[in-house]
């Protein structure tokens, strides 16, 4: 148990840096530019490292070098999917979202619109992918705990929950940055010295690596196999849920606002592109490290479904101190992304829904401020009992699941607002609605639910992913929605929505807020 | 409300504007459309032909493998592209548009 006692070891100095990182936040947050976006001081590159943080999370890391470690190729799909989806937003939407909004990307699609049927439908859509990415982090976090420090998984959800709105609470997007900056850089560092040390035992050529797992366990892991997609359909639905989800994650958008202007939010992607690039190179090489130098067997039989491939890896190549670093580090990684997504989450419920709908825009900072922090605890909460009561499922299908609801209806929504003229308030409310809805009541109807854990004989829905379905969907209803009942006031500002988007300056006559 | 009006028209008169609009436009969405075709095309023989992605090429290399790489190879190198352009050029006219409506 001795190699546990220095995971714990370094996990408590991280939670101390990091509590130390929120009290400097916290005399720093005054306003709620603070509060949500880091009061727009952050530069391309710290941003980039923060987005790359965010994103390589436990399923990354654990998830894809287990994939990697067990099936062999397969796990390169689901890495280029995750991977091309920052140069669409870059292409697309990174420097209009920044210049068109404040906090959230409900700004950006209420724009031109009527703001209280938008704002509440973004909120929907916020809630629902940060609640759905929640319950898969936390349950990962929970299982990780219990398997690492043997703490019941109750306990170890809610010592997630509490550090996690500490952060929150008190630092929010400052602490929340730079928690997942540092962790970002030890999650690279630790990554690139298992990498190194994995391919020093095969003379520095991937190549001998590639073989000597061919040869230990056949050919087969060297080709896609028929583990994660079941046809071809199903295939490109899920290609089009990892590209297009990305997009349409409200944590990710969010950090979009934390820099100055347009140039340091293209900056942000092409960093953040870079390192997640980088990232995912080196899980591959250490998933087959793990392959060969652990053992699939022991993989397995370790439990958690392959999230420990990295891990033991560390363990063989650096004994008791590397496991415990990985170990730390992948659960630090857990923390900063849970903190992400709760602040998202209030920063939906207070900023778009208390302040701009309830409140029609008129609250003083002071009260924006409370009702953030408010909200916060409620996330909080929520994220806890979600934990609590999803336990035991499946992680790397849940995070699957958050990108198909994300595609579907934030994605849709947002391309809509900013590059079609005749998108109304009708339009873009349906179509939120259409892929949240649309996406759950498909994956109820579909082989994972209705079949595996309602024990139907067949699935209603054919197909695991319904990304497909619902994100062409959602662009649909959003199109025909607007074309039945056309909004002059929307199509007319779409003109100085173009000016703003591009030049960044404002030149609509009422005040901006 | 008039500076505002005058604002407008320095904006929307002014040719560099439209040139910014079509130009980003056009960059923007020509190299998305190349990361789709590469993207899906890596998915469609996923899909329809997997056993190409298992031929060996050289050694222990399935075809597969440079193959996937080449998708994160792009991922960078579009990225790059879209940097380059917009840092120098676009940036470039931003900046004499602002200059010029002030």
């Amino acid at each position: 148990m001795s190699e546990y006692w220095l995971a714990i070891i370094f996990f408590f100095v991280f939670i101390i840096a990091t509590l130390g990182i929120t009290y400097w936040a916290a005399r720093k947050t005054k306003t709620t530019s603070h509060f949500y976006a880091a009061g727009g001081g952050i530069t391309g590159f710290q941003n980039g490292l923060a987005l790359a943080g965010d994103y390589m999370s436990a399923a990354s890391f654990l998830g894809i070098a287990g994939l990697v470690a067990l099936n062999g190729f397969d796990g390169l799909i689901y890495s280029t999917g995750w991977l091309v989806g920052w140069p669409i937003i870059l292409f697309l939407i990174a420097e209009p979202l920044r210049n068109l909004g404040k906090y959230t990307f409900a700004d950006v699609v209420a724009y031109r619109l009527q703001q209280g049927p938008v704002r509440i439908a973004a909120v929907i859509g916020t809630l629902v992918v940060v609640l759905t990415y929640l319950i898969g982090q936390m349950v990962g976090a929970g299982t990780l705990i219990k398997l690492l420090f043997g703490l019941d998984y109750v306990v170890a959800i809610l010592i997630v929950g509490a550090v996690m709105m500490t952060y929150v609470l008190f630092g929010g997007m400052i602490a929340t940055t730079w928690v997942q900056i540092i962790k970002a850089c030890l999650l690279l560092g630790g990554a690139v010295l298992m990498a190194i040390l994995v391919l020093s035992q095969f003379g520095f050529n991937p190549t001998n690596l590639f073989a000597k797992a061919a040869e230990v366990n056949g050919k087969a892991v060297l080709e896609p196999g028929t583990k994660i997609v079941t046809g071809a359909w199903d295939a490109l639905s899920l290609g089009l849920a990892l590209m297009f989800g990305t997009a349409g994650l409200p944590h990710i958008l969010m950090r979009f606002y934390t820099v100055p202007d347009a140039t340091q939010a293209r900056k942000s992607v092409l960093w953040a592109t870079i390192w997640i690039g980088l990232f995912y190179l080196i899980t591959f090489i250490l998933g087959f490290g793990s392959m060969v130098l652990v053992g699939k067997q022991t993989i397995l039989g370790i439990g958690g479904g392959g999230n420990m491939a990295a891990p033991l890896l560390a363990k063989e190549l650096g004994g008791p101190l590397l496991f415990g670093f990985i170990c730390a580090v992948a659960f630090a990684t857990i923390l900063a992304v849970v903190a992400g997504l709760t602040l998202s989450g209030a920063a939906a419920l207070s900023h778009d829904l208390w302040v701009s709908t309830i409140k029609g825009g008129h609250a003083s900072e002071e009260e924006q401020l409370k009702v953030a922090r408010i909200a916060s605890i409620i996330l909080g909460i929520c994220a806890v009992l979600l934990g609590i009561v999803f336990q035991g499922q499946n992680v790397a299908y849940m995070v699957g699941l958050t990108f198909s609801i994300a595609a579907s209806c934030n994605f849709p929504a947002l391309m809509l607002a900013i590059f079609w003229k005749r998108l109304t308030t009708a339009g873009a409310v349906s179509s939120i609605v259409f892929g949240a809805v649309g996406t759950v009541v498909l994956i109820i109807l579909g082989p994972t639910v209705w079949v595996d854990l309602l024990k139907h004989d067949h699935a209603i829905f054919p197909l695991k992913n319904p990304a497909l379905f619902t994100m062409t969907g959602a662009f649909i209803v959003g199109i025909v929605v607007s074309l039945l009942k056309p909004e002059r006031s929307s199509a007319e500002a779409f003109e100085e929505m173009e000016r703003r988007a591009t030049l960044g300056v404002i030149t609509k006559a009422a005040p901006a807020e | 409300m008039n500076a505002n009006a005058s604002l407008v028209e320095a904006i929307e008169g002014d040719p560099r504007f439209r040139e910014l609009v079509t130009k980003r436009t056009r960059l923007a969405w020509t190299l998305t459309g190349a990361m789709l075709v590469i993207y899906f095309g890596f998915i469609a023989i996923v899909a329809f032909a997997p056993e190409w992605l298992g031929i060996f090429i050289s050694g222990a290399i399935t075809l597969g493998i440079p193959i996937g790489l080449a998708v994160i190879a792009a991922a960078f190198v579009l990225t790059g592209l879209y940097v380059y352009r917009a840092n120098s050029e676009f940036d470039r006219l931003t900046r004499d548009i602002l200059e010029g409506i002030k």
